[in-house]
């Protein structure tokens, strides 16, 4: 479980974020959702440690995440950032493999090798293995730093937007792998998601956040109503249900 | 493709061996393999001047070009290195001190307040370089080279008022000329400065990756920018007492084989090496036979050849991408 208590950030006196106070349960996938501007990457990189918090703490499993050894802590959680410009010409099989630093400290084993193949496998990179990063689409890479990520073998897996980029086909794909990486890997897995309803098809809970607090944290069905939805959203939703699932309708 | 690497290698060595050969029979001093046998004298100037010198060329290219490497991917920018970020323009003040404040200081000393100057050079750099919003790739360098020309030029005022311009000058146009035995053996420190970084590869690849990456992978991103800050700090305070100001090395070399073969430090440091060793051998020759006997300092010709292949990369830069 990653619990966070009081935990607050401000820029210039300018607070951006809490302070909050919640947790995020072991296993499946939780969503966060809200507006712009409603602290979700600030709490996600406040989570994942590379960002300082004002004040307040965050733990995972007990352990406190800004005075756990770093590298121990990468064993355990990993976490990606939204923009990812890297100026680097790496290949995508040495990207993925330096994901596995923390349990190689770059001395690659045969195990090793082996999470990087298959999580190459597992979001379809095998045949773009050997490609530079700059020769991919926007799409292509990345779904190769999510392989990184998933390389490292953590538990618990901290993903800010990771449908940025991709188009309808490899969301879909991206949030099936996702699902499966749960299911079968046993991860806990925490993403910001845009779409409110890519959030609820795939997810097991949702955390929805508005102007730096979180207003509620449930399940797909105490989140997809329109009285909750409206008020995160500041606008006007309708949930309607298609094949027993819960849409929400907010074109209008 | 397993043979076309293996021959890339073997012609990569051969050409390396070549050039340190013609290093070592070329000059004033009429040496031939032959008369090393032959000749005791031919004997001695061989290993009092030519084979230091060979030596020295050899060290100080793999310093400022392995210097480069570190400095691209701490910076994440193709286009720095120690004479484009001011660092060796730091040293160059720091051993112009060394001269009015003692002059007659032993080299290490000189050295290690090269280093030292060095080091806060580099620093400097990286400070302002954080503190700058605008970080489109040509604006970096072009930071460090005005900071490394406002440190020239309160260089220049300081050895005009000391009457020290000329001990200067020599230092600004890095020769190898005056390279004999007992003299460049300090530059031995830039060897084992290239084990250390091959030790660090693989965290200083990370690290090209930006300080989030580095930091979720459990990498302490701090820790291995100052310590490869401290490396090259050091490479350029010794090259810088030893040789001089040598330009243009360390973005050639790093910037070619990076072309060739991605940015992977740890496979790339062996090619970054030869290549930056064969390139100064290369320079040296051209700057020892055109207007012998007398000779063109290899900066200068560094200067023309690495202008060149600077202006290159940043029209190349120009067209893969928006800047």
């Amino acid at each position: 479980m990653i619990e966070f208590s009081d935990l607050h950030k401000e820029y210039q006196g300018q607070s951006v974020l809490g302070p909050v106070t919640g947790a995020i349960e072991k296993g499946g996938i939780t969503s966060i959702v809200g507006p712009n501007g409603a602290g979700k990457s600030t709490l996600l990189t406040m989570m994942g440690r590379l960002l300082d918090p004002t004040g307040g703490t965050v733990t995972i499993e007990g352990r406190d995440v800004f005075t756990t050894k770093s590298r121990d802590l990468a064993r355990n959680l990993s976490i990606l950032r939204q923009e990812n410009q890297f100026t680097a010409r790496l290949r995508v099989r040495e990207l993925v493999a330096f994901g596995r630093f923390p349990h190689s400290q770059g001395r690659l084993t045969e195990e090793d090798l082996e999470h990087v193949r298959a999580s190459m496998e597992f979001l379809n990179l095998t045949a773009l293995a050997d490609r530079y990063l700059d020769q991919l689409s926007g799409g292509q890479r990345q779904r190769a730093y999510v392989a990184m990520v998933l390389a490292q073998d953590t538990e618990y897996v901290l993903l800010d937007e990771p449908l940025n980029n991709l188009d309808m086909k490899h969301s879909v794909l991206m949030m099936r792998q996702l699902r499966r990486a749960a299911d079968q890997l046993g991860k806990t897995i925490v993403i910001i998601i845009h779409d409110i309803n890519f959030a609820a098809a795939h997810s097991d809970r949702i955390m929805a956040l508005r102007d730096g607090q979180v207003v509620t944290t449930g399940t797909i069905g105490e989140i997809m109503r329109d009285t909750v939805l409206t008020e995160v959203f500041d606008t006007p939703v309708k949930v309607i249900e298609v094949d027993a699932k819960p849409i929400a309708i907010y074109y209008s | 493709m397993k043979t076309g690497r293996l021959a890339l290698r073997t012609g990569a060595v051969g050409a390396l061996l070549a050039l340190t050969t013609a290093s070592l029979l070329v000059g004033g001093y009429d040496i031939t393999i032959g008369n090393l046998f032959s000749d005791p004298a031919a004997r001695e100037m061989f290993f009092i001047s030519r084979v230091p010198r060979t030596l020295a060329l050899i060290l100080a290219g793999v310093a400022m070009s392995v210097s480069g490497l570190i400095m691209q991917m701490i910076t994440q920018n193709r286009f720095v290195e120690p004479t484009t970020t001011g660092t060796a323009q730091w040293a160059g003040l720091g051993i112009l001190v060394t001269l009015i404040i003692a002059p007659n200081t032993p080299p290490l000393t000189k050295m290690v307040v090269a280093s030292v100057f060095a080091m806060t050079g580099s620093l400097v750099f990286l400070w302002v370089l954080r503190r700058v919003a605008l970080k489109s790739s040509l604006i970096v360098p072009l930071i460090g080279i005005m900071l490394g020309a406002v440190v020239s030029a309160v260089t220049v005022y300081l050895a005009a008022s000391f009457n020290l311009l000329q001990s200067m000058s020599a230092w600004r146009s890095g020769g190898f000329s005056g390279i004999v035995r007992g003299h460049y053996e300090p530059l031995w420190v830039v060897g084992a400065i290239t084990v250390a970084v091959f030790f660090l590869a693989d965290r200083l690849t990370v690290a090209g990756l930006g300080r989030d990456v580095a930091r979720s992978v459990g990498i302490n991103y701090e820790r291995v920018i100052f310590v490869a800050t401290l490396l090259v700090a050091v490479a350029t305070g010794v090259t810088s007492v030893v040789v001089g100001f040598l330009p243009f090395l360390g973005l050639v070399v790093p910037n070619i084989v990076s072309l060739v073969r991605g940015d992977n430090v740890r496979g790339n440091l062996p090619w970054v090496a030869a290549l930056g060793a064969a390139l100064i051998l290369l320079c040296d020759l051209i700057g020892r036979t055109v207007v012998a006997p007398m000779e063109i300092p290899v900066s200068v010709v560094l200067g023309a050849i690495g202008a060149a292949v600077f202006i290159a990369l940043v029209l190349r830069q120009r067209r893969h991408a928006a800047f």
